[in-house]
């Protein structure tokens, strides 16, 4: 159990990651990525959103299965989804207005971040229990702060390195993104190997 | 027929929990703002230079609400503190207009290159090396950290050096911080335009015609020709005491580098 919760863990940070694996995400990936604080501020918040969407949605995809509703997961799970945006909003405005100033109109966009749907529905067709899913989400929400993190880092190098005229701005930060992605294929395979599951 | 009422009926049901939800959390999360906050924040810039001395725009909106001076934006100058005051319902007083100034005429025709430099296209790093690559160990790198510290689009370098559009620049200072050779002044506006001196280099006149041959040398023709006592050479380099300046004008016209002007619009008071 434990094993398999850690396979499922960290396979959804480095092997599965949202971001850079499975290109889930790429808004908020690309628009606040300039700056580290507001990038991990982002990243957290889409953590918590992911982790609270997962433990709503999954009790609610077993209601919709047992009224033989399925057909309405994605729109009820976009619903639960803009809900937990909105009350995270109130609760950052209230607690941190910094972070609140910092992340601007990506916050409410979390509502619309594929990544975030993406969890709480791939959680239900992989057939995960409950606490498999809230470790899949936590995970996914941890592999989406690597993400960002690293990426901070690489757009500040590449800032500093003027490229081409033409490469300037969203080019190369899209060409250094797909070099990263590239790099996290190397983790293909390696976690399911090291917890044997 | 059933299908689509229930289908309805369940996404009603989910939307109206949620909305329950949230407006408990609105009140349990209420935060109160002074609306006059806002006003203040959207006549402001929105530049967020820090020149005010707050973190930002809307710090700013925020401390004058709560009985800071309506005056200390300097981008905004005096248009902005006026609308502040309006919307505070106090007095305005006085705002004064600063305009960045760079004191450097050595443009590519007036001095040379030292070096090559292929370093980061950055003054702060070109400085780093051996005070630069340009021929004036004070003047001008013309790489533009100036340019991208402005947030509103007054620097431009033309020739290698800087050149501030006093219609865009609205005085805030942030290229003032970012400048690694300290260059660039802020200029107070007054009634009476004042003569600045365009250049810094503080090395003795042989250095630095070497070195330049656009550079103040230091002869003190301005400080014979001065009336009033005005100017003085300090370091080999023309400084002008603003207080005693009469604006003759004399200094400007005996210059023999021509590095003393009088800006056809805005003058000067203070230098940083």
């Amino acid at each position: 159990m434990a094993a398999k919760l850690a396979a499922i863990f960290f396979s959804m940070i480095l092997v599965n990651n949202y971001v850079l694996v499975k290109f889930l995400g790429i808004c908020p990936f690309l628009g606040v990525s300039k700056q580290l604080n507001s990038a991990v501020g982002m990243s957290v918040a889409v953590t918590v959103v992911m982790a609270l969407a997962t433990a709503v949605t999954w009790p609610l995809q077993q209601l919709l299965v047992r009224f033989d509703l399925t057909y309405l997961q994605t729109i009820a799970f976009i619903l639960v989804i803009a809900v937990l945006v909105q009350l995270l909003e109130l609760f950052l405005k209230k607690f941190i207005p910094p972070l609140y100033v910092a992340l601007g109109v990506y916050l409410p966009l979390i509502t619309t971040n594929c990544a975030v749907l993406g969890v709480t529905i791939l959680n239900i067709d992989e057939g995960y229990s409950y606490i498999e899913s809230l470790v899949c989400a936590v995970g996914a929400g941890l592999g989406f702060l690597l993400a960002m993190v690293i990426f901070a880092g690489v757009r500040s190098r590449v800032e500093a390195a003027n490229p081409p005229k033409c490469m300037e701005g969203l080019p190369i930060t899209l060409i250094s993104a797909a070099i990263t992605a590239l790099s996290f294929t190397g983790f293909g395979g390696i976690v399911e190997n090291i917890f044997g599951v | 027929m059933n299908t689509i009422i229930l289908a309805s009926l369940v996404i009603a049901a989910i939307g109206l929990l949620g909305a329950v939800l949230l407006v408990v959390a609105s009140k349990v999360f209420a935060v109160t703002e002074d609306e006059r906050a806002k006003a203040v924040e959207l006549v402001l810039p929105g530049a967020n230079c820090g020149s005010c001395g707050y973190a930002g725009c809307a710090a700013y909106a925020k401390a004058v609400v709560e009985g800071a001076p309506v005056n200390q934006c300097i981008a905004g100058g005096a248009a902005a503190a006026d609308k502040i005051a309006r919307i505070m319902g106090v007095e305005a007083g006085t705002a004064t207009e600063y305009k960045a100034m760079v004191a450097c005429r050595g443009d590519l025709s007036h001095t040379k290159k030292r070096y090559e430099y292929h370093g980061i296209p950055t003054c702060a790093a070109c400085n780093v090396l051996y005070n630069g690559d340009s021929s004036c160990p004070f003047g001008c790198l013309g790489f533009g950290d100036c340019t991208k510290a402005c947030k509103f689009g007054a620097i431009e370098i033309v020739d290698g050096i800087a050149h501030v559009d006093p219609e865009k620049c609205t005085g805030c200072g942030a290229c003032k911080a970012a400048c690694p050779k300290r260059i660039i002044f802020l200029y107070a506006y007054k009634e009476e335009p004042k003569p600045i001196v365009m250049c810094s280099n503080h090395k003795k006149a042989v250095d630095t015609r070497r070195e330049c041959t656009a550079g103040c040398i230091g002869c003190g023709k301005c400080v014979r020709n001065c009336p009033v006592e005005a100017i003085s050479i300090h370091d080999n380099v023309a400084r002008v005491d603003y207080d005693k300046c009469i604006s003759c004008r004399k200094c400007v016209t005996n210059c023999p580098m021509n590095c003393i002007t009088i800006p056809e619009k805005w003058s000067v008071r203070e230098t940083g």
